[in-house]
């Protein structure tokens, strides 16, 4: 089948679909976007976390037909060439960052959590983070991180 | 205006900064948070083709046939390989070279390979996976390590029997008495590494007859040997290219996919990428290995320990992997960071139908640290000390005796450890307004607080650093100094595997503190230079930080040879990327000394060497390295539900030198958030050798929930046998945090808890 969507901000069609693919397959494999993960296909750890709608959904969990006509951003659809999204910017600085492998879809979960409350507090960080599995960090670093990117999504600096 | 005032010169150079003992940030964290990293699951290639694995169903059955003439019929696939399409030798192996690359007449455990497949679409050529028709004639399973190796009438799963090794470690009066005695018999499930990043690479055909692999794994040229006669090829025609690594934490130390590709590779000539499902993860990796200890300790009245007695048995599973080495961690290591005049230790590693076992974090270092620990807070409550002061009493130092006989000769500050989590303010008491999202349970809003329990509980445990009994342990680094765009830069070519730890980012760093100039890139790590040795037994720090150091040594002297020459003076150094004499001050730029020149060179560093233990006694300066951290666990259960949260965590631990603060932190922290999980969630399940669990549905791993905040000290104790005095950091945390919170949870049930993980019912006894 023809799959048909809004990709970042651009339209993409993505032919010879087949219909038990996902939409993290069809991102990965067939878009060019491998930025949302694929670590457990079961919508456990997080790692393909990507914004369906403006809702942060598990792209494994969702089938590829289901996006027809409706607009999926990615992690690579959340800063531009030249700047990162203080999300972004806030993981590399905090040192939430290791072998990097649930950092997409940590991203995006902690960009929709500032996005709805830009000053959590540390329970709440935690409750809106609970779906996202990182095997490195021990999640401190993470929690810094969020922290960080509210207080500058909030145009405050931070040292 | 500012009056001016003129005491002294300004400062020669500009100092670089993100040098050794600084924080710079990751090389890769921007590509990593943009989703651009490219991660041995997210490569591609024109006209790639999908590799897929059949595994057995069966933890042990001869194979009668296989036939695959199903799976070729489907359209779409190009290839379905078994034993008899192995180029070469069909055998892998770290330590004994026991494992084949496809099943030939049995499998010994499920999720053996099989088959392979190659296929245009994955699905495709999972259907054809399971379309092979394999005729197997089942048989009972052997599953238990003690029974293996001394049951009656059990089959011998390999040639040699069922004994992979057997480690005594004998040392002073095996007779000795004591008026205090202890014993006790410890379990430890079977954990996994869990990584994120599933098993994954991809193999292009070359022209040459070779073969390109890109891959994620821990050892480049240990993977390299082993392809090679797999494949028959020489070496130098399997080059192999690190591909992004989504963690390791030595599940990647053997081999998974890698002759798979290669072989379709070959067979197609076309890219062949293969990717594990989350499952089939469960089956392509080794695990940790399940362990059953019997300890028996005696002390005097004042709780110093007069003897230990251990017999520990370790299971390897199907194949043998690493197991002799975890054996002799947990057997040289088995008394724990204490001083201990009499010990008799012995270690078995046996061969079975369960998983393969092999490296994980920690190395056989975990398991007999929850023996050691859990017998240490018996012997306290036995002479009636708290348990902190019974590790004071009995705590290794410098200048201790191992029981294999080797000194302790560099910083052992096991007591302060001890002292300094000791003395951390303890978290705030539970208030009456609840916040049940603190509460074990959470949001599921099983208790207000009522039938919750605190307790309080320490561990300390000890890491041999780097690889151990004489092994030839090495790394190499090629380091290249040149102007570009008019400034100097250093370029470092090394083979070692970065897998999050944050190599890349230590590597620049010693290049710039050695060299003086800002700018360092660094190369993928392939196989185009020589080994860097394993990503494991936290060694890379010191081996390839070694390597570095020592090549970046090289290149200085040869800069140095040239403003000799030009200059006429001998007091130089390099600094902010000048050329600096200590007598006459800025000489040149380097840019200007090093001309068009670049300057290379490529060394190879060795640690001290280890040498082996007398296999009768278990004596030999084995290690080269100990490594000590303690912890400190606050837990509150559910004392009617069995459930626990862990409120904090405390850490100390001696880094040596800590080359990169926020990295040390880093490595703490996930460290003790996987001992975490080994001491009340992650199990793999066995029933009659099959894993019951194979997802993360079922193997739970902590989430962001589960993990306490941690409050860390980090001691810089030198050790004058390493570059820059550092001590390996990623293992000790993982080891000592498990007992920390077991003894945290006896402490609020007055439970003995014998086995890990803790699970609801070992505490609501149902």
């Amino acid at each position: 089948m023809r799959v048909k969507f809004t990709v970042n901000g651009e339209e993409r069609t993505a032919d010879d679909v087949w219909e038990g693919e996902s939409l993290l397959y069809v991102l990965r494999e067939r878009l060019g976007l491998p930025g949302a993960k694929n670590a457990c296909e079961q919508g456990e750890c997080g790692s393909c976390t990507v914004y369906l709608d403006d809702t942060p959904v598990c792209a494994c969990l969702v089938a590829a037909g289901q996006v027809q006509d409706r607009e999926v951003r990615t992690v690579e659809g959340l800063g531009s060439e030249e700047e990162l999204d203080p999300v972004q910017q806030a993981f590399i600085e905090r040192g939430a960052v290791q072998c990097g492998f649930c950092t997409p879809g940590l991203i995006v979960a902690a960009h929709d959590l500032i996005r709805r409350n830009p000053c959590p507090k540390d329970a709440e960080i935690r409750e809106a983070l609970a779906g996202n599995l990182c095997r490195c960090t021990g999640y401190e670093k993470i929690i810094d991180a969020v922290h960080t990117a509210a207080a500058h999504s909030r145009g405050e600096a931070t040292s | 205006m500012t009056q001016m005032t003129r005491t002294s010169n300004p400062p020669l150079t500009t100092p670089i900064t993100g040098g050794v003992g600084e924080s710079p940030l990751r090389p890769d964290g921007a590509l990593k948070v943009r989703g651009e990293f490219a991660y041995s699951s997210d490569l591609w290639a024109d006209n790639m083709l999908w590799g897929v694995t059949l595994r057995t169903p069966h933890p042990y059955a001869r194979i009668r046939s296989i036939d695959v003439g199903p799976a070729l019929a489907l359209p779409g696939v190009y290839a379905a390989l078994t034993h008899e399409d192995v180029p070469g030798q069909n055998a892998y192996g770290l330590e004994h070279i026991d494992q084949p690359v496809l099943a030939v007449d049995v499998v010994r455990y499920q999720g053996e390979a099989v088959a392979i497949v190659a296929a245009d679409h994955p699905e495709t050529a999972r259907r054809a996976a399971a379309a092979i028709v394999v005729d197997y004639e089942v048989l009972e399973p052997v599953d238990n390590a003690e029974t293996a190796i001394f049951g009656e009438g059990v089959p011998k799963l390999h040639e040699g029997g069922n004994l992979v090794r057997y480690v005594p470690i004998l040392f002073g009066d095996q007779d000795a008495t004591a008026e205090v005695v202890v014993s006790g018999t410890y379990e430890v499930g079977m954990q996994d590494q869990a990584f994120l990043g599933p098993e994954s690479g991809m193999a292009v055909p070359a022209e040459d007859g070779g073969v390109d692999l890109y891959v994620a794994t821990q050892w480049l040229h240990v993977d390299q040997q082993q392809i090679a006669p797999a494949l028959n090829l020489p070496q130098d025609k399997v080059r192999i290219t690190l591909a992004g690594v989504g963690g390791a934490f030595g599940a990647r130390e053997d081999l998974s996919m890698q002759v798979h590709a290669c072989m379709l590779a070959l067979h197609t000539n076309k890219p062949v990428k293969m990717v594990y499902t989350r499952e089939e993860s469960f089956f392509g990796h080794v695990h940790r290995h399940p362990a059953v200890m019997h300890y028996e300790h005696g002390a005097d009245r004042d709780g110093k320990l007069v003897y230990v007695r251990a017999k520990m048995f370790l299971d390897g599973g199907a194949y043998a992997s690493s197991t002799g080495a975890v054996v002799a961690n947990a057997a040289t290591l088995g008394v724990g960071p204490y001083n201990v005049p009499n010990v008799k230790i012995e270690g078995w590693g046996a061969y079975t139908n369960n998983p393969p076992c092999g490296a994980m974090r920690g190395f056989g270092a975990v398991q007999a640290c929850f023996a050691y620990e859990s017998q240490m807070d018996k012997l306290a409550e036995a002479i009636g000390v708290d348990p902190v002061e019974i590790r004071l009493r009995n705590a290794l130092s410098e200048g201790s005796v191992m029981p294999t006989g080797q000194l302790v000769d560099s910083a052992a500050p096991v007591r302060e450890l001890m002292e300094r989590v000791r003395d951390k303010p303890m978290p705030p008491a539970r208030t009456s307004e609840v916040d049940i999202r603190t509460m074990p349970g959470g949001a599921s809003n099983t208790t207000h607080g009522e039938g919750v329990v605190r307790g309080v509980g320490y561990g300390v445990g000890i890491k041999n650093i780097c690889f151990s009994e004489g092994f030839d342990d090495y790394s190499t680094a090629r380091v290249r100094l040149e102007v570009i765009g008019g400034e100097p830069v250093a370029m470092v070519h090394t083979a070692a595997v970065e897998v999050g730890q944050g190599l890349v980012t230590l590597q620049a760093q010693i290049a710039r503190t050695e060299l003086g100039v800002q700018r360092v890139t660094i190369q993928p790590a392939d196989t185009s230079v020589g080994s860097a040795g394993s990503t494991s037994a936290s060694r890379q720090s010191y081996v390839t930080g070694g390597a570095v150091q020592s090549a970046c040594a090289a290149v200085r002297a040869e800069v140095f040879d040239l403003a000799r020459e030009r200059f006429g003076v001998s007091d130089l150094a390099l600094e902010g990327g000048k050329v600096v004499s200590a007598s006459r001050g800025v000489l040149a730029d380097l840019s200007d000394v090093l001309g068009d020149r670049a300057v290379e060179h490529t060394r190879e560093y060795r640690h001290r060497p280890s040498f082996p233990i007398d296999p009768l006694t278990g004596q030999g300066n084995a290690h080269v390295q100990y490594g000590f951290a303690a912890h400190r666990a606050v837990v509150d259960v559910d004392v009617d539900l069995g459930l626990v949260r862990v409120v904090e965590l405390a850490c100390a631990q001696d880094v040596g030198k800590a080359m990169n603060p926020d990295a040390v932190i880093g490595q703490i922290q996930g460290g003790s958030a996987q001992g975490l999980g080994l001491a009340v969630m992650e199990e793999i399940q066995l029933s009659g050798a099959k894993i019951r669990n194979p997802s993360f549905t079922d193997y739970l791993i902590p989430t962001i929930l589960d993990m306490p905040p941690m409050t860390i000290d980090v001691l810089e104790l030198a050790d004058p046998n390493a570059p820059y005095g550092l001590r390996g950091v990623g293992e000790p945390p993982t080891i000592s945090s498990t007992p920390a919170i077991v003894a945290a949870i006896r402490d609020a049930t007055k439970l003995a808890l014998k086995r890990i993980p803790v699970r609801p019912e070992h505490i609501t006894g149902t």
